[in-house]
């Protein structure tokens, strides 16, 4: 899993009818101290995010299983939003 | 697997409930020589880690998943080893 900002969300009338329903969201991934690294994606949203939240991510085939038995066709998704992190000082 | 460092730990309260009660770990994998490579990631803890250890890592869906031993769980690395020691011959 990354740490990511959420950026954006993505708004898509015609699509796979397995993303009916599914929220889509503009990800930037950040580094452990909160810089931008890496290009931006779009993800599946399994926990609610909203604009401006912190997240964390899944790649992969793994990013559909929150919507199981529904096969979405992602490769990403927000799996928990969160409060906080610690690094070691 | 990937030698890496914990190098902090995250907090989420909302998440997927298959995460209930996991542990997740930003660590940096490691080359050889110890310097950091690439950017850090999150894995979930399936072996009692703590931040500074150096641990072995699998960044691969369905291993991770079996590892947090629960089925269905949106993971794609965990921490599954806490590294005694690495010895390199060359």
């Amino acid at each position: 899993m990354q740490l990511a900002r959420v950026v954006g969300d993505i708004v898509v009338t015609r699509k796979d009818e397995n993303l009916t329903g599914i929220k889509l969201m503009v990800l930037q991934p950040i580094a452990a101290d909160g810089s931008n690294v890496g290009r931006t994606l779009v993800a599946v949203d399994a926990v609610g995010a909203g604009v401006g939240e912190t997240v964390f991510f899944v790649r992969g085939k793994e990013a559909s299983f929150p919507f199981h038995p529904t096969e979405v066709p992602t490769d990403a998704g927000i799996v928990g939003i969160v409060d906080h992190w610690d690094l070691e000082s | 697997m990937q030698i890496a460092r914990v190098i902090g730990t995250v907090v989420a309260t909302q998440k997927h409930h298959t995460f209930e009660g996991a542990k997740l770990l930003l660590v940096q994998p490691l080359a050889l020589d110890d310097t950091p490579r690439g950017t850090p990631l999150l894995a979930v803890d399936s072996v009692g880690a703590g931040v500074t250890e150096k641990v072995l890592v699998v960044i691969e869906g369905r291993a991770a998943g079996e590892a947090l031993g629960r089925k269905g769980a949106p993971v794609d690395a965990a921490v599954i080893g806490i590294i005694d020691s690495v010895d390199v011959q060359e």
